[in-house]
């Protein structure tokens, strides 16, 4: 069993509090700008989307970095940027088609969801169980990635 | 079987681990031509500017990497091709014999004709032994001109103004990039760089090197003299293909494969910087030197030549350059094509401009200066070739709204 973030919509009603619990875990500050799960508001159509990496099995990001600083932690599947190996460059930035990994430019460094290590602030910040962190296979997961796929056949395979 | 991979950069390493990955009791060869592990020129410019040491460039970090992997990692360079023969021969008289074989011997920079680059003190910035001397000679304070602001001069052009020399560059083209940016992304990145304290002079060229007081003393066609310790050429590159004059191996511009990666030589493949290869945006066969497409071009090939048949769809021409704190980035058909609409969001005062281009309802190409945030998706709605539906029209209105459009068609909010 892989567990990972599972996200579902329709239970959203963007509070925004993943967003909080992200940037404070992850940079410590209430600043929901620095947060790597972002909530993207459709006010007319009343639809909130949480967004952040899916963790693909075979990553773009990972796969474009010049330097090996990306790795899978073959456990959790999560990929981690290994902040002493990253130069900045930020080919993985353009590289990922869903804008998911990041540049930062206090640290000089891209940053990227890394499930907290396997215990997901966002997931436990989420009032409406829109944020999961639970097995994969029960999910929409593999479908999400599948239409990841698209964008590289090549990579999937 | 015997794979001999030519070349040890991105593409030659990625396609090395991935025969292994799928073959695994061949003899795989991955031949370099440097006396170095298999590096990164990507990572260059940041061990310039000690962000890491050599060991940071390289492409695998982990210890016995290749031999762990059961890659035989080998010093040599390529002379000839005896396709017939299936046989490599080397510039020191060796030979080797292969079953097949794929050529990433990338490229190598351009040295134009232009009297005096062979002093001291003039280097491309290319290999990591070029840039020891860079790091050497590019002490803070000295004067050092940079020739050519394309996309490598200007990855260049950072590094040398955070070391804090007394730049100068000279460009031939109208604005810096024109190769990645339009005019107005070219010449907001010159205004930022001239704001920096770097000079910027385009629509010039270097006529001579001679000797000067502090070194050399660098000639504009224009008449105008710059002194300098350091003269860095950046004038573009060349594949590296000398080796295979005779070989039957079709070239063009850089050795022609068809869509798994062969050549018209019977089992022999090529791929990277040296390749000539279909381009997702045009489907047409492009030169596209970039890492994330050399790597794409490796692990292909190497399936194809384990016996996993996989055809390549085209490759996406994409760029991301930092000069000194404003990223720029492009994608694709950014110059936008015949028909087809075009969005812009131009903000001079806070250095911020995205261009997006359609055809029909997909976004084809785009470009973006100081926009970093999600950046990835311009890739990711133009390699998936979404239909926006009226996503296309708030777009060409607020061209900034492209991530949500992105979420909003992915997810079926139209």
């Amino acid at each position: 069993m892989q567990l990972a973030l599972v996200i579902d919509p329709g239970k959203c009603t963007s509070c925004k509090q993943c967003e909080m619990a992200c940037a404070y875990e992850k940079e410590q500050t209430f600043n929901p700008a620095k947060s790597r799960i972002r909530i993207f508001d459709f006010h007319e159509e009343a639809r909130f989307v949480p967004y952040t990496c899916t963790q693909c099995d075979e990553a773009w990001c990972q796969q474009a970095c010049p330097v090996n600083a990306i790795t899978t932690d073959h456990a959790s599947g999560v990929k981690i940027v290994h902040d002493n190996l990253c130069v900045g460059c930020k080919v993985c930035t353009i590289a990922c088609p869903f804008g998911t990994i990041n540049y930062n430019a206090d640290t000089g460094k891209v940053i990227k969801c890394d499930l907290c290590g396997g215990d997901p602030a966002c997931a436990k910040a989420c009032p409406t169980d829109a944020i999961t962190y639970s097995d994969v296979e029960q999910s929409g997961f593999e479908k999400m990635k599948a239409w990841a796929a698209k964008t590289d056949a090549a990579a999937q395979s | 079987m015997h794979y001999l991979v030519l070349g040890a950069g991105p593409a030659g390493v990625t396609a090395a681990e991935t025969l292994r990955k799928h073959d695994k009791t061949a003899k795989i060869t991955l031949l370099g031509g440097e006396p170095e592990p298999p590096y990164s020129r990507m990572a260059i410019p940041y061990y310039l500017i000690e962000k890491v040491g050599e060991d940071g460039t390289y492409l695998r970090q982990q210890e016995n990497h290749y031999q762990d992997h059961g890659i035989d990692y080998v010093h040599g360079t390529a002379a000839a091709l005896q396709g017939k023969a299936k046989r490599i021969k080397l510039t020191d008289g060796s030979e080797i014999q292969f079953d097949k074989l794929l050529i990433c011997t990338g490229a190598s920079p351009i040295t134009p004709p232009v009297p005096g680059l062979d002093r001291d003190g003039v280097y491309n910035c290319w290999t990591l032994e070029d840039a020891r001397h860079i790091a050497r000679l590019a002490q803070k304070g000295e004067p050092v001109v940079l020739m050519g602001a394309g996309f490598i001069g200007s990855i260049i052009l950072e590094s040398l103004a955070l070391k804090g020399v007394n730049l100068t560059v000279v460009e031939m083209g109208d604005r810096m990039v024109p190769r990645m940016l339009d005019e107005t992304a070219g010449v907001m990145l010159q205004q930022w760089c001239e704001n920096k304290g770097v000079r910027v002079m385009t629509k010039t060229m270097i006529s001579e090197v001679t000797d000067g007081p502090e070194g050399l003393t660098v000639h504009t066609k224009d008449g105008d003299k710059l002194d300098a310790k350091l003269l860095v050429v950046a004038a573009g590159v060349q594949p590296n293909i000398g080796f295979l004059a005779s070989s039957g191996v079709e070239i063009e511009h850089g050795i022609l494969v068809d869509h798994y990666m062969r050549t018209s030589v019977p089992d022999v493949y090529a791929a990277g910087d040296v390749c000539q290869a279909t381009d997702f945006s045009t489907q047409k066969a492009e030169m596209l030197a970039i890492q994330p497409v050399a790597v794409e071009h490796g692990r292909i090939a190497a399936q194809n030549m384990a016996g996993k048949v996989t055809p390549h769809e085209g490759s996406l021409n994409m760029n991301v350059l930092e000069s000194m704190g404003l990223i720029t980035a492009s994608f694709g058909l950014w110059m936008g094509v015949e028909g087809g609409d075009s969005a812009k969001m131009v903000d001079l005062e806070n250095n911020r401009y995205l261009r997006l281009e359609f055809d029909g309802n997909k976004l084809v190409g785009g470009q973006a200066v100081g926009l970093t945030e999600h950046v990835g998706i311009l890739r990711g709605l133009i390699q998936t070739e979404l239909d926006l539906g009226p996503w296309k029209d708030k777009l060409l209105k607020s061209p900034e709204r492209l991530p949500e459009a992105y979420i909003a068609v992915s997810h079926g909010i139209i």
